[in-house]
């Protein structure tokens, strides 16, 4: 990825569309890699608008709402069924979601 | 027959939930192959459901203010047991443990859920020409969209197969195609609505709200499904405001203001409908002036920074694992990644590469960072709106209904429809467009109407005047045969 760190002005690459679709976990077929970039440098173009506003002294807004923690007693209370949420995964077993190898090891 | 007639003839013992329903779903029968609204009906549960409502009337019960109320959800909302798609094929299939706070609360209130809608896959896009299983039709002109990404809800309220729908709003999702298909649609102050069982977009802008053919009947359905929820802990702890009672109250001395921001390059036709509406407004008492918001001009790129960055956290679920789609493969990450790409759409993949890019480091500050101040100065310039105006009036959406294939390849234009739309969501406030006459081509015109925070009573009261100043609507080219039937005074062949 170009270490460009001015967005305005910087061109999102073919190689830079494909690093952050690694980062997104997803493959993308060449063809997609291609359409996407120009696709994704149109609209950060547009967002360089955004980029380009003057905002010292701004403080960022992450949430309409100030937000607060929100606690409940801490008391034991139903919870989905576990059977039902296992139902819906792809491959269970003895109550547990089961994916494939993850670091390598034996399954 | 609205949403409030329908009910008070159940309540009343006049007509049964069940009859209701039948004419409701013959009516989907008869005009959904062309439209494609629905995702699924519910037709044998919502029989079941229908003959609990009369029977709960037969005994004497009230079932409630929607008793017996044919309502259609947008397929991003969860029901249990039923399926849940997103419009996405990496949810197909899938069947949600619980249901969403929202359909608890329809059927507290007796209505009767006939299906699931159509809309743009994970609620990302302005035409409903992003859902995997196919687009939805604009009941007024088939060629052309009902916009997004609540096309579904808005084509079936708008077509007469249900009185009343609900659909969710990230950046306009309920208003923009309720613009484009003629009718009601309206976005709750953030944390009025609970989020609890939608699928989240981007959390701190979704909201869930009505679709309706009228204002009162879209009142009516935002006090049965708004007020706290302890299991959203964005659920503001109060009780939403109150609209159905103060409807009838008129714009005397209401201060509108005319945003000049929310005109710009909008199409001549629109603009020309907006100043109508404004002219409605004055004439029934209200000061009018025109004002200027200019931090407006920068709500579509943040919100297009910020709404993909949420989404591209939030849409990190789908990875194969507990839920959805799996494409198998040796490790866990190639399953994921090739789960992902099997599963998602095109317009889904843009956006989480668009967040991811937002946030990934060199150009988070830049970008996203960036946007969030943006979304500051914008929720400022608001509140110096307000100091002189009760409401804000603008355009809803840029043009009327476009045809089918006209931007879906060049996502910049499609994001252009959303111009007017997303600055509530940035700032969380209300907002709600009502039908307001047609353009040339007697397609539907929106009139939005914005508030500030809370203040839903005052909105409702404005679009109440609205609707009654509303220039005659065309009758949608397809839809029930107890619509078609009705006399409409605007109604003539294009």
């Amino acid at each position: 990825m170009s270490q460009n760190t001015e967005a305005h002005g910087a061109r999102l690459t073919r190689e830079d569309a494909a690093y952050v679709a690694r980062l997104a976990r997803i493959d993308l077929t060449e063809e997609e890699l291609d359409l996407y970039a120009g696709q994704l440098a149109a609209v950060l173009d547009h967002a360089a608008q955004v980029a380009a506003l003057a905002t010292s002294g701004v403080e960022p807004t992450a949430h309409p709402l100030p937000l607060r923690n929100v606690l409940r007693d801490d008391e034991v209370r139903p919870s989905l069924d576990s059977e039902e949420v296992l139902a819906q995964a792809p491959l269970a077993e003895d109550g547990r979601f089961r994916v494939p190898p993850i670091l390598g090891e034996a399954p | 027959m609205s949403a409030s007639a329908i009910a008070a003839a159940v309540r009343s013992g006049q007509t049964s939930a069940r009859y209701t329903l039948e004419e409701h779903l013959e009516a989907i029968d008869s005009c959904d192959g062309e439209l494609h609204a629905f995702l699924s009906v519910l037709d044998e549960r919502a029989r079941a459901e229908a003959a609990e409502i009369d029977r709960r009337v037969a005994a004497g019960e009230d079932p409630g203010p929607l008793a017996g109320v044919p309502v259609a959800v947008k397929d991003n909302l969860c029901t249990r047991g039923v399926a849940t798609t997103c419009a996405s094929r990496i949810l197909e299939g899938w069947l949600p443990p619980y249901d969403a706070t929202v359909v608890k609360r329809l059927r507290g209130a007796g209505a009767v859920i006939v299906g699931k809608t159509n809309l743009d896959e994970f609620a990302m896009g302005s035409s409903t020409e992003n859902s995997a299983f196919g687009p939805t039709r604009n009941p007024h002109d088939p060629r052309r969209v009902p916009g997004g990404s609540s096309g579904g809800s808005a084509a079936a309220v708008a077509a007469g197969l249900v009185p009343l729908a609900l659909g969710s709003d990230t950046g306009g999702s309920i208003r923009q195609p309720a613009a484009l298909c003629g009718v009601v649609g309206m976005k709750p102050t953030y944390g009025t609505v609970s989020r609890y069982g939608l699928v989240a977009f981007a959390s701190s802008l979704d909201q869930v709200g009505p679709f309706a053919r009228t204002v009162a009947d879209a009142a009516v359905l935002f006090e049965v499904i708004g007020g706290h929820d302890p299991c959203d802990s964005t659920s503001l702890d109060r009780p939403a405001p109150l609209c159905t009672s103060r409807l009838d109250e008129g714009v005397t001395a209401m201060r509108v203001g005319v945003v000049s921001e929310l005109l710009d390059g909008v199409d001549r036709a629109v603009a020309k409908r907006v100043h109508e509406a404004a002219d409605a407004l004055a004439a029934a008492g209200a000061s009018v002036e025109e004002c200027s918001v200019p931090e407006v001009r920068y709500a579509l790129p943040a919100y297009y920074l910020l709404a993909p960055a949420e989404a591209s956290s939030n849409l990190a679920r789908y990875d194969g694992v507990r839920y959805g789609l799996r494409v198998g493969a040796s490790d866990a990450e190639s399953m994921n990644s090739a789960s992902r790409a099997a599963g998602f759409g095109a317009e889904v993949k843009r956006r989480i590469m668009l967040g991811t890019y937002a946030l990934s480091a060199g150009y988070y500050d830049a970008y996203y960072g960036q946007a969030q101040k943006v979304r500051t100065l914008i929720i400022g310039a608001f509140a110096r709106a307000y100091e002189h105006a009760d409401v804000l009036l603008g355009a809803t959406t840029p043009t009327t209904a476009f045809e089918l294939g006209s931007k879906v390849d060049d996502p910049l234009s499609m994001y252009l429809s959303d111009v007017c739309t997303v600055p509530s969501n940035l700032s969380g406030h209300p907002a709600m467009t009502v039908p307001f006459g047609t353009d040339d081509l007697g397609l539907p015109v929106g009139v939005q109407v914005l508030a500030p925070a809370l203040e839903e009573t005052t909105m409702f009261r404005a679009a109440a005047v609205l609707e009654a100043a509303a220039p005659a609507a065309s009758l949608p080219r397809i839809c029930s045969p107890s619509m078609s039937g009705q006399t409409s005074p605007g109604s003539s062949e294009r």
